[in-house]
């Protein structure tokens, strides 16, 4: 199949190949290379990755740099228009500070970077990213992150949970995030914000040294959502 | 122009950073420290004229998250 996908890279992303080589890795396909400076994107693409990483060194605060960037005024754009778009980790913070997503990234708790694989339990099964998950699955995916504690108001976290848009959420306490919530979709559920890296849960071969094969399913869910539209 | 944005977390946003700083002050012996917020003091050099509106869109676009972040703007010579 053809499959059009653009991983955005920014100044300090570092988890921009690892999502490359996701994304091919699934798709059969390469991936399409995007610079933060560009401020256009391919045309006709299936969906937007952006990466994990330090995009800017964090400066101001993770990702409100990035958020501001050329490219990300036409990844908003492609967003309205409903290009799927995923966020992963640093990727989050980006589309929360582009507020595409609502909520904050704020530092986690107990003040320290958390780099260990976590249990996320599926909260909705039905959106594009999730739909090859079982709605409550237990899944293990790698976190890697200092600021993951996501934090929205009480309205916001009502009306994320009252409309199916919290996609995971940690099985036990890992960040101090509200509701221990993981991974917040859009309102049309074609944008997806997770603070865990599936693109380091996708190799078979590498299960034992890295976080399992658990991510797999969210590329391949894209993927079949694109199959069948 | 000299311009002094300040930063800070909503009250109630919780400040990990502040709360380790709280915990250095009470071991250092300054029992006295009831609660401790850190922020940030952005200082900006602006051509005369800006107006507030330019300042605020600056605020409120980039300077500040305003999902977790009150600011208050301060030029020079306003009291």
């Amino acid at each position: 199949m053809s499959f059009r996908a653009a991983v955005i890279t920014f100044p300090g992303s570092n988890c921009d190949r690892d999502m490359a080589t996701a994304l091919e890795a699934v798709s059969g396909v390469p991936a399409l290379r995007v610079w933060h400076g560009h401020a256009e994107l391919p045309d006709r693409l299936d969906l937007i990755a952006l990466p994990g990483g330090f995009s800017y060194g964090d400066y101001l605060r993770s990702g409100a740099m990035a958020a501001n960037s050329p490219v990300m005024r036409a990844v908003i754009a492609a967003a309205r228009r409903g290009v799927p778009v995923l966020g992963v980790c640093n990727g989050f913070q980006v589309l929360t500070e582009a507020r595409l997503l609502p909520g904050a990234l704020l530092r986690n708790a107990g003040q320290r970077f958390i780099c260990r694989t976590v249990g996320l339990t599926v909260a909705n099964n039905r959106s594009l990213f999730t739909s090859g998950y079982a709605a409550g699955e237990h899944i293990r995916i790698p976190v890697a992150h200092h600021d993951g504690n996501y934090l929205a108001d009480p309205e916001t976290l009502d009306r994320l949970e009252g409309e199916g848009r919290v996609a995971f959420r940690y099985a036990e306490s890992c960040n101090g995030s509200a509701r221990d919530i993981a991974g917040v979709l859009s309102a049309d559920g074609r944008v997806l914000g997770m603070m865990p890296h599936p693109e380091r849960a996708i190799e078979p071969a590498a299960v034992a040294a890295l976080g399992g094969t658990d991510g797999r399913r969210l590329f391949e869910s894209v993927l079949a959502t694109l199959a069948n539209a | 122009m000299q311009v002094r944005v300040s930063v800070r977390l909503k009250p109630g946003v919780l400040d990990p950073q502040g709360r380790a700083v709280h915990h250095a002050l009470e071991g250092m012996g300054f029992d006295s420290v009831q609660d401790v917020r850190v922020g940030r003091l952005i200082e900006l050099d602006v051509a005369e004229g800006t107006d507030h509106a330019a300042l605020m869109a600056m605020c409120e676009k980039l300077l500040a998250n305003t999902v977790i972040e009150n600011f208050t703007i301060e030029t020079e010579g306003a009291r």
